[in-house]
């Protein structure tokens, strides 16, 4: 089984954020990036897939040069090998642009199967593997929880809301967002490391892919959240803080 | 110019997020019209201008192929200039496709609609953003959950216009199975009247019992944000979140928990609000009532002696 798996790379969970000058986009300058979580479970589960079906992994990561850290990351956990769609900027694409350009690579691989997160941390649109679905014309399942492999087909578990799930079957090829928590994630061995530096990583561009869609949406302008509520803000060291929440609860919440 | 609503229900209950995106798309300034697959029900009583309900054998139950073909058809006889969807997993699943088959951009949860575009939230939380609106319609934009107000929408009674669509068996790939819950619930958090949840930043499955002194010494029940049942830390039927229970209890004390809006949804509509963090800018500060930006290996051990000592005195 041939399992492309579309993985991009944010600005790690715990960065400090900070507003360009322009109230553009964020400032990049100091930031660490890491695979998108999401995503990083992705990959997990298209590796364990191949370890137990045969086959071949490969990794589609759209993104700036520095991506490229992401694309080896992946390449040194098992992935076979790696295509990098290089694009500064992709920020300033709409998801039905970004998923236009993952869609058109992915076809020139014809897989059996593509994985990638149900959302990414940073943008959060929680909707390219099903725009890549409907532009590849293949059936998709959202917020999967299980995969099982049969004869041409796939079973996965779909998590519903409110603690319900469902199982489904999809004919393949198919697409398939990843929950996170599916599996237990692995880390990069030292062997892995050695071996990604000779697998096969290609970088295209927007160019080669017929060009980067004109995008519909803009981002004009990001901006810190407005508190809701006013937070009281208990000051001092941790003893202080605690004993002055505790005096709250009994006074003013009145649940002490 | 019009605005399209999806009303979404399963057999006849409707998703409370409907009338949220009902109230949302009023934002927009056109005549509203309502949309849902299956009985009109509740949805007769709300304010729209009409509603169209879509009946079909293969759209019994849900499919993202089966929805899709039966709106895109209800879209292009009707063309609105909106489609306006609540954004629940249904949603989730078929929105962009719909969207992607008119070669539209989908602007999924918004926390706002204007009459120029949408504000979306980035970075879990951490930043707002504003996004334009396509040029061309229709524009498809869905609504996060708890955005706005569903409960005080005036009465209204639209005309009942059932539209008929034609659906071929053999375009839904997907089959499926009935829909199913893991296990009983043995925990019922909604009943709680304090909660005490922890998150993330409790680092290790060893530190929990320090969470769950605290728990015990204000007689509450414990939660968790959903990384910690993923880890198998605490049982899945204590997670708090779109995935897990929504609670609302007398007090919410969230330990370690960053407060991304899958959390946030299953929580804010507790009394009151406690954060406890290392990171100021972390979003739950912007719901919590009571806050202690510091260490939580220090504040929590800390907040339990007091808690002791303010119930002895």
């Amino acid at each position: 089984m041939k399992i492309l798996v579309a993985l991009k790379q944010v600005p790690s969970r715990d960065s400090v954020l900070r507003l360009d000058g322009e109230g553009a986009w964020i400032d990049g300058g100091d930031l660490s990036y890491e695979i998108n979580e999401p995503d990083a479970y992705a990959l997990e589960a298209g590796l364990q897939l191949k370890e137990q079906h045969g086959g071949e992994t490969v990794v589609l990561c759209a993104g700036p040069e520095g991506a490229a850290a992401a694309v080896r990351e992946a390449l040194a956990k098992g992935a076979d090998r790696a295509i990098h769609i290089e694009q500064d900027n992709i920020e300033r694409l709409d998801t039905l642009a970004l998923s236009s350009l993952l869609a058109a690579a992915a076809k020139t691989e014809s897989p059996d199967l593509i994985l990638t997160g149900l959302q990414s941390d940073d943008m959060g649109s929680g909707q390219t593997g099903v725009v890549m679905a409907e532009l590849l014309g293949l059936p998709h399942g959202t917020i999967i929880m299980a995969i099982e492999k049969l004869d041409g087909a796939i079973r996965v578990k779909r998590e519903l809301e409110d603690g319900w799930f469902q199982h489904v079957t999809l004919p393949l090829p198919a697409v398939l967002t990843i929950q996170s928590g599916i599996n237990k994630l692995r880390y990069a061995t030292l062997m892995g490391i050695k071996k990604a530096k000779t697998k096969e990583l290609r970088v295209v561009t927007a160019e080669e892919l017929g060009g980067t869609p004109a995008s519909q949406s803009a981002c004009t302008r990001v901006f810190l959240p407005s508190r809701s509520k006013q937070t009281q803000i208990l000051e001092g060291d941790a003893r202080t803080a605690a004993e002055a929440l505790a005096g709250k609860l009994k006074y003013e919440v009145r649940v002490i | 110019m019009s605005v399209l609503v999806f009303l979404e229900q399963s057999g006849g209950k409707f998703h409370r997020m409907s009338w949220e995106a009902l109230a949302a798309a009023s934002e927009l300034g056109g005549t509203v019209y309502g949309v849902t697959i299956g009985e009109a029900g509740e949805a007769a009583s709300k304010p729209m201008a009409a509603l169209h309900t879509i009946a079909d054998p293969l759209l019994a139950g849900y499919s993202a192929d089966g929805f899709t073909s039966a709106l895109e058809q209800l879209i292009r006889a009707k063309q609105p200039r909106f489609v306006v969807f609540p954004h629940t997993y249904q949603v989730r699943d078929f929105g962009p496709k719909l969207a992607t088959r008119f070669g539209r951009v989908f602007l999924s949860d918004a926390v706002k609609l204007g009459p120029d575009g949408v504000t979306r939230q980035l970075f879990q939380g951490k930043l707002n953003a504003g996004f334009t609106f396509p040029s061309e319609g229709p524009i498809f934009v869905s609504v996060q959950a708890g955005a706005y107000r569903g409960d005080a929408l005036p009465a209204g009674s639209p005309a009942v216009e059932p539209f008929a669509v034609s659906i071929e068996a053999s375009v839904i790939r997907a089959k499926s199975e009935e829909p199913f819950r893991e296990s009983a619930r043995a925990v019922d958090l909604t009943a709680a009247e304090i909660i005490v949840s922890v998150g993330r930043g409790i680092k290790e499955k060893e530190n929990i019992p320090m969470v769950e002194e605290l728990a015990a010494a204000l007689g509450g029940e414990l939660a968790a944000s959903r990384p910690i049942c993923d880890n198998g830390w605490l049982p899945m039927e204590r997670q708090v979140g779109s995935s897990g229970q929504t609670v609302a209890p007398k007090v919410y004390i969230a330990i370690g928990i960053s407060g991304a809006i899958q959390h946030q949804v299953g929580m804010k509509g507790s009394k009151a609000i406690v954060a406890i963090n290392k990171d100021a800018d972390a979003p739950i500060f912007e719901i919590a009532d009571y806050g202690i930006v510091g260490d939580l290996f220090e504040v929590v051990p800390a907040l339990t002696e007091a808690v002791k000592k303010a119930k002895g005195g």
